[in-house]
């Protein structure tokens, strides 16, 4: 499965500096909070880690992001095999413009899957099922006499997965773009689980969705470790206490302090993380 | 706001006024549905169907040809696949294009024509309406896809995309109801420009049977019966109008049904 490690990673917009010589190693299948104030990097890291800065002007890069022992960053990489294994939740959750059915099918679909492939991520998902115990009662026949009947199914289960299917199963061709914030948000969730990625990257989740929504967020974060690693920034103390099996602390764009999140918290080993711990920068 | 909102409004409604008060005693059937009698519209008998066909003939061939360039090229103008500079040079340039007055794009084309030997033609007058379009749609277009929100593109790159599927599949939906305000925007200069086509498209009292045939146009119809001093003649000019008028406000409705009906999915 995906090992990330990050080796002296130093990213600069320019002339500026965002980050400064970051070496990390991810563990694999926990929830990893990025923590840290407001613009000391941390959705530069993130972004860096599927190559989403590649999209930005400007972006310098040095060191390596090496996935399951490949350096990302090498010019022979495969960005789109990359981005596929690691997906992207953005702060604002964007619906693409499209039917909610298209926005979880769209990713299935470029990705040129159809008949034998569809069924077989099925066939693994079925494997899966019993233990995402989250759905019971999820257990629909693929009649596999219909048409677009393995796609019906992936978009169900992938809906299902990230706690939206029953709020959304009645008007699943309506746009994507009528649904709330908080709905949007696990849309995202949805639309990224269903490339099959490895990883998943969150950029703040939950910081444009109200308190019931983030929850709800959250909630499906805490089932989907179990399976994916998930990544996420965010700049709530209180989220990564309530989230986090692993935490990575920046500050001014360096790495402070990283470790597993219970030693994190109860024993801060550096003065400026137990600062910020306490209350005293943010 | 309120002012400004009023000066459009009594500029529209003067017009239309005028139009209709002049035009209407002589719209008629036999207007809409037969060609010219007694030649070169200077008689009081016949129609103008050759124009109405012609200038939808025109308008409608040189909006498709316009589209079919603007959309890659307004597309190529992002700037995943040009520079900054290279983008900025072509906006200066069709700028400039934009600005052209309509006289000197039939006199190039004319100049073209000559050059190879052709005949003022559907197809010239065509070739020569597409020029003078697009720049209007291509800068319209660009401008409007260049409003599509990075994050949108961000989303759909994280999912595995290439630059053309994410350009095709996400960028453009998002932009429609924009681009389609584009394409209507030069559908409106074209079907109404006179100047351009004066020399390339001709003139004809029959219906063009092929792309190498001359054409009537509405606007050329407008121009020639209001400068006989035959004071009948020169309300059928308004009626003419009218009827330009009314095929520019038909395609406004329709293109703001499809607009509306591709807005439907787009995100705010």
């Amino acid at each position: 499965m995906s090992h990330i490690s990050l080796n002296h990673l130093t990213i600069a917009y320019g002339g500026h500096k965002v980050l400064q010589d970051i070496s990390v190693d991810i563990p694999d299948h926990q929830i990893i909070a990025i923590l840290g104030p407001s613009g000391c990097g941390k959705t530069t890291l993130l972004k860096s880690m599927n190559r989403l800065l590649d999209l930005h002007e400007d972006v310098k890069i040095e060191g390596n992001i090496l996935i399951d022992g490949l350096n990302i960053y090498d010019s022979e990489a495969d960005i789109l095999a990359l981005r596929k294994k690691v997906g992207f939740l953005s702060q604002r959750p964007y619906p693409l413009p499209m039917s909610i059915y298209d926005n979880i099918a769209f990713g299935p679909r470029i990705h040129r899957m159809k008949g034998q492939q569809v069924l077989r991520q099925i066939e693994l998902l079925e494997k899966n099922n019993t233990m995402l115990g989250s759905f019971s009662g999820f257990n629909p026949q693929v009649d596999r006499s219909r048409k677009n009947s393995e796609m019906d199914y992936l978009v169900e289960y992938y809906l299902r997965l990230a706690g939206l299917w029953d709020e959304v199963k009645d008007r699943l061709h309506g746009p994507a773009a009528r649904l709330s914030v908080g709905q949007q948000q696990r849309l995202a969730l949805a639309r990224a689980l269903a490339v099959e990625p490895e990883v998943i990257l969150a950029d703040e989740p939950t910081s444009a969705l109200d308190p019931v929504s983030a929850k709800l967020v959250e909630k499906q974060f805490k089932l989907l470790r179990t399976k994916y690693t998930i990544i996420v920034v965010t700049h709530i103390l209180r989220q990564a206490r309530r989230l986090a099996d692993y935490v990575i602390f920046l500050y001014m764009g360096e790495l402070i302090e990283h470790g597993p999140a219970e030693s994190f918290f109860s024993s801060p080993l550096d003065e400026r993380t137990q600062a910020y711990i306490s209350g005293e920068i943010s | 706001m309120i002012i400004s909102l009023g000066l459009v409004l009594t500029a529209l409604a003067g017009i239309i006024f005028v139009v209709v008060m002049k035009g209407a005693s002589a719209l008629s059937l036999s207007m809409i549905i037969e060609t010219p009698k007694g030649g070169y519209y200077l008689g009081k008998e016949g129609g103008i169907a050759n124009a109405i066909v012609g200038s939808l003939y025109l308008a409608f061939g040189a909006s498709f040809l316009s589209i079919m360039i603007s959309l890659p090229v307004a597309f190529a103008m992002q700037r995943e696949y040009t520079s900054h500079f290279a983008a900025n040079c072509s906006r200066l340039a069709l700028d400039i294009l934009w600005g052209m007055p309509s006289i000197v794009y039939g006199a190039f084309g004319f100049v073209v024509m000559i050059y190879f030997g052709l005949r003022s033609s559907l197809l010239g007058g065509i070739i020569v309406l597409t020029l003078l379009m697009l720049p209007i749609m291509i800068r319209s277009m660009e401008e409007v896809i260049r409003m599509v929100p990075l994050e949108l593109k961000e989303i759909s790159y994280s999912l595995g995309t290439t630059k053309i599927e994410t350009t095709v599949s996400v960028v453009l939906r998002q932009a429609m109801p924009g681009v389609i305000t584009a394409v209507l925007l030069a559908f409106g200069r074209g079907i109404g420009d006179a100047a351009s086509i004066l020399f390339t498209a001709g003139y004809t009292d029959y219906i063009p049977r092929s792309l190498l045939d001359p054409v009537a146009s509405l606007p050329l119809a407008i121009f020639f019966q209001s400068a006989t001093p035959i004071p009948e003649v020169q309300d059928r000019a308004y009626t003419a109008a009218l009827i330009l008028l009314f095929i520019v406000l038909l395609v406004n409705i329709v293109s703001r049904i499809l607009g509306w009906r591709s807005s439907r999915y787009i995100v705010r």
